[in-house]
């Protein structure tokens, strides 16, 4: 597969230039055809028809299959720590417990405190009442996330995902010496990724920014405190000591599994927003949004990686994270299905569907990280357009 | 308390298991395992009464895990299924059973509702074998740890089950006092645990049992028929059990007296299909008439603040239980009537009486 990708034709570029001086240019989504507010609705109501029939099929199926999940992943937790008693098979313990950690944050705790499974009634199942293996306390990442990235995916100012508030990953984020470092910040939120999620909701560049005060994080403490205490306690006290002389392999252990899968969830999040091709939006652009335009918003700003079933598993499905943003509160397992008719969609409204393998959608997110490192009068303004063609070179 | 029990609710435990909780690897093993929820498997489906064109009723015997700290006579518990393998749906059903300690088995009894999804399920479709979801047993429609000598139990229909398993208890506890025991059903043939009865009736010392059918002759509750079956019922404590108009009957013939204690089954309110209806609001109080309005929208008309986030239906934040009624999904169109149901407010507009958990 080379170019899965599809980007905006030379003729598509040329018809949204020609349209340029009627419909307002936004921020970044300069190379995209532009929808007439007729045409937006009509893709809304695709996408609402979509959504509804999904809905009207939800049963037995997407219940046994994320109990299946759950199942494998607690079989994988208990083979890990099991495993942590027989040192030669330290590499498959890790292997282990970093599978059940992956399956754990993503294909389970990520999609159920979407609510994806609320319908089934379970408690166990249940956005509200779900608790991840991860040092963030679900409560606080449901508003962050659920709430505030899915709402204003992409809009600059309103997600704060955008960066994280740490990196500069757009060029309307004017640049300042402190973003010299900004694949250094990277790799360090990567390394410390479920810290860097957990200290997400404390928000502190708008303590910084004097938008936020210490106190307002007062209320956060208790709740952040309990949950590293406990995820401490368990990774680094209990079963290392359970394992009694192996007290320190087992340490190292459960530290490399958190460390594998803040890798993995870090580098699958940056490919669902951040490789070349993904628009962001102005703040004034979104003022009394239409559904459509919601939805065209949430596609624009959402990339796509192509992989096997199993590592669609692995990534919680957020490989299809243009289809997690379009209906984040569908079971994830509906993605793929759903994927070929949202995309067919995109090609007759001439909407660019952003997808590709892991390796092409990593190294353009690598690349934008580097890239705005940088001052653009050093990288060149339309930075976009030597992307798009960098890119096409390396597709071809 | 078993050892094996005592180390699984351990702190110790808990924190290895943490953030899941023991309970979600037990299940895995065995649905029968658990240190803190209650589940039970069907033991025995039998059916009490089958009468053509009626729906049935059946009791149905459960085995709980170990967790089940046992009832006390007349306590109801919530019993959830899981419907088509996928949706859990909970009911509050009486026990019928006599009192039960740690882990007995314990029977409920139900008519197969032709509206109730679990009562259908439970008669029509549960065999031995299927597990079901158990709150501990719950409510104060209890007898005293002393029973007084003389005592009066009156139910209707289906109300039956919490004084039967008094009556059941009191048997096995051998009691030596008098009970008067009124049950009213529609027909001889809808008469549930007829057999049983007829064996009290005929064999079981101090028990009277009347089993009354007002349709074909029988009187109806008055106080003046209570008066010459017990001379001075209201100053012999009563039990009673049933459906809204036979309650209404036995608070008028007590007049206010202490003796008297009552639980009765709300039936089910239907939707209007418009905006009609009252929206009621549990926890703060707030009612008002229905707008047709979200449900968001409305509780904050009535000055309350609920929590939201998107006001689109996306986040969740706004989830919140839904106890009574119908509400319907403004973007889909779908109405729901479960009880008991988590629902997006912001996204969810009553169709007719509502009633909301804020």
């Amino acid at each position: 597969m080379t170019a899965t990708q599809i980007k905006p034709s030379t003729t598509s570029k040329k018809k949204s230039t020609a349209r340029q001086s009627e419909a307002p240019t936004v921020p970044g989504d300069d190379l995209f055809e532009r929808l007439t507010p007729e045409q937006l609705e009509a893709f809304g109501d695709e996408m609402d028809a979509i959504r509804q029939r999904v809905i009207s099929q939800l049963g037995e199926e997407d219940a046994a299959y994320i109990r299946n999940v759950v199942k494998r992943q607690r079989q994988f937790e208990v083979a890990g720590r099991a495993l942590f008693y027989l040192p030669p098979a330290w590499p498959l313990a890790v292997a282990a417990l970093s599978v059940s950690k992956i399956l754990d944050n993503m294909e389970i705790g990520h999609n159920v405190m979407h609510g994806q499974y609320d319908w089934m009634g379970d408690p166990g199942l249940n956005s509200r009442m779900y608790e991840w293996d991860n040092v963030c306390p679900s409560e606080q990442w449901k508003y962050s996330h659920n709430y505030i990235h899915h709402t204003f995916t992409n809009i600059l100012g309103k997600d704060r995902d955008v960066g994280y508030g740490i990196l500069r990953m757009d060029e309307e984020q004017p640049w300042r010496p402190y973003y010299l470092g900004n694949p250094v910040y990277a790799l360090l939120l990567m390394t410390f990724f479920e810290w860097g999620v957990a200290m997400h909701d404390l928000e502190v560049e708008n303590i910084v920014a004097g938008k936020r005060s210490i106190a307002d994080n007062k209320p956060l403490y208790p709740g952040l405190m309990r949950k590293i205490r406990n995820q401490a306690l368990k990774d680094y006290l209990l079963f290392p000591a359970l394992t009694g002389p192996l007290f320190p392999l087992t340490l190292a252990g459960n530290a490399t599994a958190n460390l594998v899968r803040n890798i993995w969830a870090f580098n699958i999040i940056f490919c669902g927003h951040f490789p070349a091709g993904v628009s962001t939006f102005s703040q004034e652009e979104c003022e009394d949004e239409s559904r459509g335009h919601w939805y065209y918003r949430q596609l624009l700003g959402s990339a796509n990686i192509t992989g096997s079933k199993l590592f669609h598993v692995m990534t919680g499905n957020l490989s299809h994270q243009i289809e997690h943003h379009l209906f984040p509160d569908l079971p994830a397992r509906r993605y793929p299905e759903i994927a070929d008719e949202v995309r067919e969609i995109c090609e007759r409204y001439g909407i660019a569907y952003n997808t590709g393998p892991l390796g092409r959608q990593l190294a353009s997110v690598a690349k934008k990280i580097c890239r705005l490192a940088l001052p653009d009068r050093l990288t060149g303004r339309g930075s976009r357009d030597a992307d798009v063609v960098a890119d096409d070179a390396v597709a071809a | 308390m078993s050892i094996a029990t005592t180390i699984l609710r351990s702190r110790a435990v808990a924190a290895l298991a943490s953030p899941h909780g023991v309970d979600r690897y037990l299940e895995q093993v065995n649905p029968m395992w658990a240190a803190h929820e209650v589940r039970a498997r069907v033991v025995d489906v039998h059916r009490e009464v089958d009468v053509d064109g009626h729906p049935p009723v059946a009791t149905i015997t459960l085995q709980p895990t170990s967790t089940w700290r046992g009832h006390r006579a007349g306590q109801h518990v919530q019993l959830g299924v899981e419907i088509g393998g996928a949706r859990r749906t909970t009911r509050v059903f009486t026990v019928s059973s006599p009192d039960s300690r740690h882990g007995d088995r314990f029977t409920i009894t139900l008519r197969a509702n032709p509206d109730g999804l679990v009562s259908r399920f439970l008669v029509e479709e549960a065999r031995p074998g299927t597990i079901v979801h158990l709150s501990q047993a719950e409510g104060d429609f209890v007898l005293p740890d002393h029973v007084p000598d003389h005592i009066v139990l009156i139910s209707g229909g289906s109300g039956i089950t919490p004084v039967m398993s008094m009556l059941r208890s009191l048997q096995r506890r051998t009691h030596r006092g008098r009970i008067t025991f009124l049950h009213y059903a529609q027909g001889p043939e809808h008469q549930i645990y007829a057999a049983e009865l007829d064996d009290i009736r005929r064999s079981g010392h101090g028990i009277d049992v009347h089993l009354l059918h007002p349709e074909l002759g029988d009187p109806a509750l008055s106080p003046a028929w209570l008066g010459r079956l017990v001379p001075g019922y209201r100053d012999v404590p009563t039990w009673a059990c049933g459906p809204a108009p036979l309650i209404e009957a036995v608070q008028a013939a007590y007049d206010g007296s202490e003796a008297l204690h009552v639980e009765y089954f709300k039936p089910p309110r239907t939707a209007t299909g418009s905006a009609e209806g009252e929206v009621a609001f549990s926890r703060s109080g707030a009612e008002a008439a229905n707008t047709g309005a979200s449900l968001l929208e409305q509780a904050e008309a009535l000055g309350l603040s609920p929590e939201f986030g998107c006001r689109m239906g996306i986040c969740f934040s706004c989830t919140s239980r839904k106890t009574e009624g119908t509400v319907r999904n403004v973007l889909t169109g779908e109405e729901s009537s479960l009880p008991d149901e988590d629902i997006r407010i912001c996204v969810s507009a009553p169709v007719g009486d509502c009633v909301v958990e804020l």
